[in-house]
């Protein structure tokens, strides 16, 4: 189910051009549920379907699109417990122990991010989501297993209410040139 | 924008071919021609099938997107994750001054002192630590700036 990004090596972007954040713009909210999407995006621009895909193409490989798919509604499909958990990993082991961890099922993200001394002691994050929180649970015991004498203490932060939910706008971000939808 | 907080949604009903399509659609789409032709026919549907059930599921909120998924900072942005220990009186107010900045992109209550959790995504990595003084300015409180060091894993796939 899921494509290794470990060691998480920092892909070389290379530059976009203008065509490239026009692209960029026009998907953001979305591919078009049509059959020819590439055309469709093209059309907008004055680019044809090919040079649409093969421009999207590029920026995945490079990284710059992750992939094009279904972003799914967490609790819409039952995922009612989504747990952030963070440990407080031994720095001389929490790159190979992410790595590790971040394979094992119900995790979605997992980052080392930096400690707050007194007040925050854990360095390494990983998003856990389960039916329940029991599931949940059980998840962060593999984790807890895994990493062994090399965690200290952890804890898991369930979301009790969502307050904002936007998703990333990256209009403004990009140049308008080469118009857009 | 949506400023208000958000109730959490119900489950919804979906049928096997919905399952399908949601769990392979996690995936990625391929970017060949015609790519929903392609993924019907692995999925045993038709591509007017595919595209009309994508679309029910969209606006069911099933899927909250379809489309690429783009890496911020790759696109020359900033981004981190950020943290308030809000004292309980002032939480709502504080709520409101957080949601208010656009480049909030997304705050979550969690059960711990530090007790706003909130993704920040800016135009320019500079453009992050200014935004981390307006909000410090405008609550009173320090924020706790937690930007990734390593990413081992993004890949949100839940299975149906």
């Amino acid at each position: 189910m899921s494509v290794s990004t470990c060691p998480s090596e920092p892909r070389a972007a290379g530059a976009l051009d203008a065509l490239d954040r026009a692209i960029v713009l026009a998907t953001q909210s979305g591919l078009p549920l049509v059959p020819d999407p590439w055309g469709a995006v093209g059309r907008s621009l004055g680019l044809d379907g090919d040079e649409v895909r093969s421009r999207m193409a590029r920026m995945q490989e490079a990284g710059i699109i992750r992939r094009v798919a279904a972003v799914p509604n967490h609790y819409r499909l039952g995922y009612l417990a989504n747990g952030m958990t963070v440990w407080n990993v031994d720095d001389a082991e929490v790159l190979r122990l992410g790595c590790e961890v971040a394979r094992l099922p119900g995790v979605s993200h997992c980052y080392r991010r930096p400690r707050h001394l007194p007040d925050w002691p854990y360095n390494l994050f990983v998003m856990l989501h389960g039916r329940t929180r029991a599931e949940v649970e059980r998840q962060a015991e593999r984790l807890r297993e895994r990493l062994g004498d090399a965690c200290r203490d952890h804890r898991i932060l369930y979301s009790s209410r969502i307050l904002k939910k936007t998703g990333l706008r990256l209009a403004g971000r990009v140049d308008r040139q080469g118009g857009q939808r | 924008m949506t400023v208000a907080p958000q109730r959490r949604p119900e489950p919804a009903e979906l049928d096997a071919a919905d399952r399908r399509i949601v769990n392979r659609l996690q995936q990625g789409l391929p970017l060949v021609a015609s790519p929903y032709a392609v993924v019907a026919a692995e999925l045993a549907l038709t591509e007017g099938e595919l595209l009309y059930r994508l679309e029910r599921l969209l606006e069911a909120g099933v899927l909250s997107r379809f489309g690429p998924m783009y890496h911020a900072e790759r696109l020359g942005g900033g981004l981190t994750l950020a943290a308030l220990a809000v004292p309980e009186a002032d939480f709502e107010r504080v709520v409101a001054i957080v949601n208010a900045f656009p480049e909030v992109a997304h705050n979550y209550r969690r059960e711990h002192r530090l007790n706003m959790w909130f993704v920040l995504a800016t135009e320019t990595p500079q453009r992050i630590h200014e935004v981390i003084a307006e909000i410090e300015a405008a609550t009173g409180l320090a924020v706790f700036n937690m930007p990734k060091q390593e990413e081992f894993h993004v890949r949100l796939h839940l299975p149906v």
